[in-house]
């Protein structure tokens, strides 16, 4: 099962490395991973989403909370949380297909930050599985580029992750 | 306050720190630390012939000791063949602080001369890293590396300096710290008491009870505690590999070893069970065997592990305990002697002629060869009669160390000293030089192949430098023993790569040529008193080159895939 697992760790050199590191190293994978540093500079909060049973989920976790530099961390998916990734997407847009890709965008809530005369540069938010369909949703348009940041997450209600 | 440079400040915060010793080899990036070094008297450094051996011998102090080994290496090759070592420890759980060498500040990430990303390297096999920025830093990093080493499951820390940092021009104040905090590390310091009243609960339902533990018990001090609540339950116990000397081997609550080369009576007892107790002990592969799921298939888990990572890693705990072993040994002791029920005591007398009945088969009975040939195990066995059991036994790895385990009746913990958990070749010889630095009047004896000793047999010079009366017990069998028996039994007999008989040194003049003393034995006749000989020469390092039955296997041997129950118990017979 997917999860988004959220760090609160040291923002000290070497402390990401770990991080990766120890998903390497114990054969875990690691599918997204967003960082960077909190309000309070010396913490960075980390977010990845990884797969695998509860077994190795539990292990992950237990050995994420065993690196010195990881002060804190939450397994997202067990309780109401939002996620959210943002992508941004570079599409061959020229003759009519340009008022309808315009069309799909807004459907998406999806808003064309560049144009050219040939193409469209469109940023998109929203859970993994909505950029997906985006994607999808493309079918036929010629994708010439598509960067997304990886999944960030928060808890939902009065629950906070924090020191 | 003294105004110290980086140099002076990390050796002053070593002695500050309690450091006595520390295991070393010099080279560039570190010669601003050893001209430290040279300019005080408070700690002593040993100087190694190569750097894997100073962590070994840091190791082997820390194993009999208790306290943290500390090593001191220089950059690049220094740091890389510190390696090996490092791993050594941290899959044994050992506390050691490493200080390399860095190429300097700027130079780093340039390709610079003997430069290697240490703590790149280092990463997956030490505990935590710290990279030096600034020589203030010192004092405080000195201080949380020695923390982190030593508590919760203890483990290597790397502390990479660059050479700019203990430039003797630059100085500071030095103020060492008395305390440090580390907001995101906080090791248990007990047990929950709601789980060990469970676990005691079921514990003193048992029928069929087995006590389990494994090396957390000597590093978490608890090997009194578990004696006593072994006593006091008067139930079966079996150590790991990595666990003996937890609980008196000469006792006769004690089942011996389990696991691949354990006794008939502790794998049959563990299979059987209808409860274990697993004290600071992890489920090895070499305990559970290669099918997890055909261990104990009867037994509930009741599992004490300081780390909570090592609980229901492979085998699922019923009742999980994070907690250092001390402290939850002695509430559940506590728990037992105020117990009003007591144990099963009908069941238990059944489960013990069942086990005496697993004991009458004798796994370990040694029979003499022909022709006056000393089979391995009798040389353990003179060992142990020789030393009166009072040893500190270091090993290499082989079947002399499985023979050491099986054969050497370990009464106190952090007298046998192996690498257990990375089989490190070549640990031996260096372990000892450090159990013996700790404990000068101390009878050594390190238990090796012709095998392992070529690994680090260079430390014969560290010896003679240091003056180290170990006694080496060489059991050569010409080959590599461990390897040739698996050879004989899955692959055939053929012995690919694993003999070399005509290349072997003399290792008697080998010993003598570093001005040590050398005696050989060849025949089972003259063990005993050739190695009291040995013995008695107290002031001198005494190769020991015992000729040993080449064709000798170890067993027990499990069979892989099998349950615990599946063994080997000689070449030709099997449960």
């Amino acid at each position: 099962m997917r999860r988004i697992i959220s760090i609160l760790m040291e923002n000290q050199p070497g402390a990401l490395s770990r991080v990766v590191g120890l998903f390497s190293q114990r054969n875990y994978n690691i599918n997204s991973l967003t960082v960077a540093p909190t309000e309070d500079e010396s913490l960075s909060r980390l977010t990845l989403t990884t797969v695998g049973d509860d077994r190795k989920i539990e292990q992950i976790i237990k050995h994420l909370n065993k690196l010195v530099d990881v002060a804190k961390l939450v397994d997202l998916t067990e309780g109401a949380h939002i996620e959210r990734e943002m992508m941004l997407i570079k599409v061959k847009a020229t003759g009519a297909q340009r008022a309808e890709l315009k069309r799909v965008a807004d459907i998406f809530r999806g808003v064309v930050v560049d144009i050219t005369p040939t193409m469209y540069t469109i940023q998109l938010t929203g859970t993994s599985d909505k950029l997906d369909g985006f994607i999808a949703a493309l079918a036929g348009t010629p994708i010439l580029e598509v960067v997304r940041s990886g999944v960030s997450g928060i808890a939902r209600g009065e629950k906070v992750l924090s020191l | 306050m003294a105004q110290l440079s980086g140099g002076d400040a990390l050796i002053r915060a070593l002695h500050d720190e309690g450091v006595e010793l520390i295991f070393g080899y010099p080279g560039g990036a570190a010669l601003h630390i050893y001209d430290a070094i040279f300019n005080q008297d408070k700690v002593e450094h040993i100087l190694v012939r190569h750097e894997q051996a100073a962590t070994h011998a840091a190791d082997g102090y820390a194993r009999a000791t208790g306290k943290p080994g500390v090593v001191l290496v220089t950059s690049g090759p220094g740091a890389t063949n510190a390696i090996t070592g490092i791993a050594t420890a941290f899959m044994d759980s050992i506390p050691m602080v490493v200080i390399s060498g860095q190429v300097a500040s700027d130079a780093i990430g340039s390709d610079a001369f003997q430069e290697t990303d240490m703590i790149g390297v280092s990463r997956p096999i030490v505990k935590h890293s710290f990279m030096v920025q600034t020589p203030q830093e010192i004092p405080e990093t000195i201080k949380k590396a020695f923390f982190i080493a030593t508590t919760g499951r203890p483990g290597p820390v790397v502390i990479d300096i660059p050479k700019d940092i203990t430039d003797p021009s630059v100085k500071f104040e030095y103020s060492y710290p008395e305390a440090v905090r580390i907001r995101s590390y906080s090791p248990p310091v007990k047990g929950h008491s709601g789980q060990i009243k469970k676990a005691v609960e079921i514990l003193m339902e048992a029928r069929k009870p087995v006590i389990y533990s494994g090396g957390g018990v000597i590093q978490g001090e608890g090997a009194e505690l578990l004696t006593a609540l072994v006593r006091k339950l008067g139930y079966p116990v079996t150590n790991t590999l990595m666990g003996l000397g937890a609980y008196p081997a000469t006792d006769k609550q004690f089942l011996g070893m389990l696991g691949m080369h354990g006794t008939y009576e502790a794998n049959m007892a563990m299979h059987e069970s209808d409860v274990i107790l697993a004290v600071g002990a992890r489920f090895d592969d070499r305990v559970t065997n290669s099918d997890v799921s055909k261990f104990c298939p009867d037994a509930r888990i009741l599992h004490i592990d300081i780390d909570p990572a090592a609980i229901s890693k492979t085998v699922t705990a019923h009742v999980p305990i994070v907690g250092p072993v001390a402290p939850v040994l002695k509430e559940m002791l506590e728990l037992v002697e105020s117990s009003k029920t007591g144990v099963d005591s009908e069941a238990l007398k059944a489960w013990w002629e069942k086990i005496d009945h697993w004991r009458a088969r004798k796994c370990l009975a040694v029979a003499n060869a022909d022709n006056d040939v000393i089979k391995p195990q009798q040389a353990i066995q003179a060992l142990f009669e020789v030393t009166g059991g009072d040893a500190y036994i270091t090993s290499d790895v082989g079947q002399h160390q499985m023979f050491a385990a099986q054969y050497y009746h370990f009464d106190k913990p952090r007298r046998w000293i192996n690498s257990g958990g990375l089989g490190t070749m070549g640990f031996g010889l260096p372990a000892a030089m450090g159990v013996q630095l700790a404990f000068p009047q101390a009878v050594v004896a390190c238990v090796t192949g012709e095998g392992s000793i070529q690994m680090n047999i260079q430390e014969l010079a560290t010896c003679r430098q240091c003056a180290l009366p170990v006694k080496i017990v060489n059991l050569n069998n010409k080959a590599l023993g461990m390897v040739k028996q698996w050879q004989d039994m899955q692959y055939g007999g053929r012995h690919s790569h694993s003999t070399y008989a005509d290349s072997l040194p003399d290792f008697v003049k080998l010993a003598e040529s570093y001005g040590h003393a050398g005696v050989k034995i060849e025949k089972l006749s003259e063990l005993k008193s050739k190695m009291a000989e040995a013995f008695a020469m107290k002031d001198k390092l005494v190769f020991i080159d015992i000729a040993v039955d080449p064709e000798e296997h170890v067993y027990p041997m499990a069979i892989r895939g099998g349950y615990m129950s599946e063994m080997f118990l000689s070449k030709t017979e099997r449960t």
